[in-house]
């Protein structure tokens, strides 16, 4: 069979590294899943991306910090020893004979497929701090959990303004969070139950912060901070953040009062950490609890890619259904099933995005405001707007065709920053909901990419490729003649020759 | 406009379409674009920006209008004149002054210039540099922001788009072309305009003509902004690509892979087709070609469709027969030649022949007598699936 010389199929190796069953995230559903597989046999490499490389902190990714993290996060050694130590099942997992790989991130899944026929196996990438590389599995089970999810409100750009998710990481796994003295927005079980590990943690509550007028989670639990003394602000939709060269310094409620902080975390809930899957196509669908995997049993629509735990966005036990993944992956058993989780986050979150007036940000990257994307207005270095581009808005281009947040990411540059929308992909999309009278759940979505995680160039490069990537590598498709000049056509130089199109290096 | 009133419809809202249906609506005429999808979401909206085209015989309409696009069209798109081309290998160099040449040769301003001389241009550049060509012709813009200016312009001009209609068939009677069978029913037309990229081949199958076209997909990624260089449009080192306005550097090149078709079109849905582990080799080639940029990082990747004719040329033609059909595939260089090719599709469209340009080179009819299985005979088809499911 002929085959173009310089197409991609076989250039891309077959890893050395391999695993059996590969598990993302080291979470409760992740070593259930990987001590599961070891007892049953198989060989298995479970990663996490913790600890995280303070550069990726810094970034929110993969949770939203805000800045708030002391410098333990600069000793990477310290915070390991803090991670498993205030993780036991990580021993176990070494001791069931898994093969834990920690401070290593998943950035990509690659499964080949109509379209992806080159691809010679299965794959993951993978980065540490130093490289990237790539890893084969034959079965790869993702329990990466959940990230945090931003609403926009007057100051939240401040550092100090941070999410739940990251606040009980920096307090649990590294006792590395820079804050004292704190603000809850929100009052959902996630909130509540923030609020009493802040307590239990010794810090200072200063309060919590609903912009409904009812508090929303579990009232047993509620009752516990208020004997403890918490305030329960309700119906605030009209409150700031103010802040100065640390970041935050007070929240001013709707009525003037001012409570001092230096931090405001944010507790709307989570969304389903479902980056890898939805770069590689995988099928994901809107849910009231947010975007979520089509699953069946835990099988995503890409073949012998399971996922377990949070982010599934069903309602199971993360440990049950950890091991219920890696059963299903190695003795091919089927599993339990589960729905998706009927809280409506969305609406809740939607909720909180009603008060925001048009010039607060809701793109901090690209310094976006709500009023320039409901105008689909170009960002300034283009310069003045136009007249016409002045008579086009969010509204005008829903006359022609139902929202899609790609199209606004490309001409707003909204969710297009460093932070790969992780603080605006749900808000974004709520608004554009909201504008095209929908609800939020029938909301769009803007795709993720590939890498999930903001990686340097230096590190995601392959420094070893294979000579024959680099020896017929070509700017373009190499098809002979077609970059023949069109005056030359038909003359005594339609057959010179350009100078070789050359190769990089010539060790092949 | 027809007696009867029926409108020309285009069939796609990609650059080309677009282009040419903005065109005819300057010209005054009443256009419908029927686009399965939105505008500019397949490769209208995923390519490298670039506009340099000089080995086609619409390189000068290409120059002669970019400048003036923001103008004429009322909405940004962000073009930007010049381009730097440099090289870490002496093959290299030598290729990219043979492309200064032949645009001196064709009248336009080109310097070959030294390393020194392309670190003051391109300062992210490093010490591997060997040395590189000046043009002060070329440039690039931004494809999504192009696409939608084309779109909105068109409307402006009271020109129809409508998204999410997908064409089946075409619909001949009498050796004409009458209507387009859609997904929201007929649609009946006074000419069309076939401009639907990698699907042109299978709608034109319909009428019993033969566009021969290889799919492939190619890759790009881009970084975090980086300060904004003195020319934004610098490549080179197998690569294309330019650091956008707001500092971003986005590059593509390297190996593509060739995909089969089936009815919905490249057998690589949705229309977002995943990346490749290829992100990596890309990733090592821009760190090489601008060390000083190495540290940032990398946001995404995306890839879009390529459709190739046989001899990587565009075809833009109208058929003796039917006598009211205009083709266009733009054979992968269709994002900088789009001002020029949609006035030559209005000239096809109205006048029968194109006043500005030399277009006999890109007929239908060259690729007749082709071999049926003539992409199997070059291995442009989908590799053999390796991995079951
Ligand atoms: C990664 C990459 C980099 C590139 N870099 C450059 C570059 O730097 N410079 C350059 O000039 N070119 C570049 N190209 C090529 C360029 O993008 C294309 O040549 C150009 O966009 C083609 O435009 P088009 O409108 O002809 O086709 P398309 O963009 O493919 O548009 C066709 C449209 O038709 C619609 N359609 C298809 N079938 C139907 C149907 N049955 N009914 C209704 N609608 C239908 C599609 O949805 C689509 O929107 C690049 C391409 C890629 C993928």
């Amino acid at each position: 069979m002929v085959r173009d010389p310089i197409a991609l199929d076989g250039r891309i190796p077959r890893p050395g590294d391999h695993a059996q069953v590969l598990v993302v995230g080291a979470g409760p559903a992740g070593t259930a899943a990987a001590i599961e597989a070891a007892r049953l046999g198989a060989r298995v490499v479970l990663i996490d991306e913790n600890p995280l490389s303070p550069g990726l902190m810094g970034l929110d990714a993969p949770l939203w910090f805000g800045g708030r993290m002391t410098s333990a996060v600069q000793q990477p050694a310290r915070m390991l020893e803090l991670m498993v130590a205030g993780n036991p099942a990580i021993a176990e997992a070494f001791e069931a004979g898994v093969d834990v790989r920690l401070g290593v991130t998943c950035w990509g899944l690659y499964a080949p497929g109509p379209g992806l026929a080159a691809l010679p196996c299965r794959m993951v990438g993978l980065s540490d701090d130093q490289r990237s590389w790539m890893c084969g599995f034959d079965h790869l089970i993702l329990a990466t959990g959940q990230r945090d999810v931003a609403v926009a409100f007057p100051g939240w750009d401040q550092q100090g303004v941070m999410g739940a998710l990251a606040l009980h990481s920096l307090l649990n796994r590294y006792e590395a969070f820079a804050g004292r003295r704190l603000v809850i927005l929100g009052s959902g079980d996630l909130a509540l139950q923030t609020g009493l590990m802040a307590l239990e943690r010794g810090l200072e509550l200063v309060a919590l912060v609903e912009r409904l007028d009812q508090v929303q989670g579990d009232p047993a639990l509620a009752a516990q901070l208020t004997s403890a003394g918490v305030a329960i602000h309700l119906g605030q939709g009209d409150f700031a953040v103010q802040g100065g060269l640390d970041g935050v310094e007070r929240l001013t409620l709707q009525d003037g009062t001012q409570l001092a902080c230096d931090t405001v975390c944010m507790a709307l809930g989570g969304a389903p950490a479902i980056e890898l899957l939805d770069a590689a196509s995988g099928a994901t669908r809107n849910s009231p609890g947010g975007r979520i995997p089509v699953l069946d049993g835990l099988k995503t629509s890409i073949s012998r890619v399971l996922m377990a735990g949070d982010c599934t966005g069903l309602t199971l036990d993360a440990e049950e259904s950890g091991r219920a993944a890696a059963r299903l992956a190695v003795l091919g058993e089927v599993t339990v099933a589960a729905l998706p989780s009927e809280t409506p986050l969305l609406a809740y979150q939607s909720a909180w995005l009603e008060p925001v007036r048009e010039d607060v940000v809701l793109c901090q990257c690209e310094t976006v405001t709500l009023g320039e994307l409901l105008d689909v207005r170009a960002p300034a270095y283009l310069g003045p707007s136009t007249e016409q581009s002045k008579a086009r808005s969010l509204a005008t281009l829903l006359q022609d065709g139902p929202p899609n947040q790609d199209q606004i990411k490309r001409l707003t540059r909204a969710c297009m920053g460093v932070c790969q929308a992780r603080r605006c992909r749900e808000q974004v999309s709520l608004v554009m909901a909201r504008a095209a009278g929908l609800g939020p759940t029938e909301g769009p979505h803007a795709g993720h990419r590939a890498p999930v995680r903001p990686l340097p160039l230096s590190l995601l490069a392959d420094w070893e490729e294979g000579a024959v990537m680099a020896r017929d590598w070509d700017v373009w498709f190499g098809i002979e003649g077609a970059w023949t000049p069109h005056h030359w056509i038909g003359t005594d130089r339609a057959g010179t020759q350009p100078p070789s199109h050359p190769p990089v290096e010539s060790d092949a | 406009m027809s007696p009867s009133g029926a409108p020309i419809v285009v069939i796609g809202g990609g650059v080309t379409g677009l282009s040419a249906a903005w065109w005819l609506a300057r010209a005054g005429h009443r256009v419908l674009v029927l686009e399965k999808g939105v505008v500019g979401f397949e490769a209208s909206g995923r390519n490298g920006g670039g506009a340099s085209h000089y080995h086609s015989p619409l390189f000068h309409e290409e120059q002669r209008l970019w400048p003036q696009m923001d103008d004429l069209l009322g909405y940004p798109t962000e073009w930007r004149q010049e381009r730097v081309i440099f090289a870490l290998t002496p093959e290299h160099l030598a290729y990219y002054r043979y492309m200064a040449s032949v645009g001196r040769e064709l009248g336009y301003g080109a310097e070959d210039i030294d390393a020194r001389q392309v670190r003051e241009l391109v300062p992210l550049a490093g010490d591997t540099v060997l040395g590189g060509v000046h043009l002060h012709y070329g440039g690039h813009a931004n494809p999504q922001r192009t696409v939608q200016a084309y779109a909105w312009a068109l409307q402006d001009l009271g020109g129809e788009i409508r998204q999410h209609t997908s064409v089946n068939r075409l619909i001949s009677r009498g050796g004409r072309i009458v209507a387009v069978e859609t997904s929201a029913g007929e649609i009946g037309l006074d000419h069309l305009v076939v401009a639907a990229g990698p699907h042109s081949q299978r709608l034109l199958a319909t009428a019993g003509l033969f566009l021969p076209l290889g799919m492939a997909r190619a890759e790009m990624i881009v970084t975090e902004p980086a300060p904004l260089m003195p020319v934004g449009g610098a490549d080179g080192h197998g690569l294309y690509g330019r650091q956008t306005l707001r500092g971003n550097l986005a590059f593509g090149g390297g190996p593509h892979e060739w995909l089969d078709m089936d009815a919905d079109g490249p057998v690589s849905r949705p229309t977002s087709p995943p990346t490749s582990p290829l992100t990596r080799n890309l990733a090592r080639r821009v760190a090489e070609l601008l060390p000083k940029a190495a540290h940032l990082r990398v946001i995404r990747s995306w890839a879009g469709i390529v459709e190739n004719t046989p001899d990587g040329r565009p075809v833009i033609d109208r058929p003796a027969d039917p006598g009211n059909l205009t083709v266009a595939t733009l054979s992968s260089v269709g994002f900088g030649l789009s001002p020029a090719s949609g006035r030559a599709i209005s000239q096809l469209v109205l006048d029968g022949h194109c006043d500005f340009a030399d277009l006999g080179r890109l007929k239908l009819d060259r690729f007749a007598g082709l071999a049926p299985d003539w992409r199997e005979q070059r291995g442009w088809t989908a590799a053999p699936a390796e991995v079951a499911a």
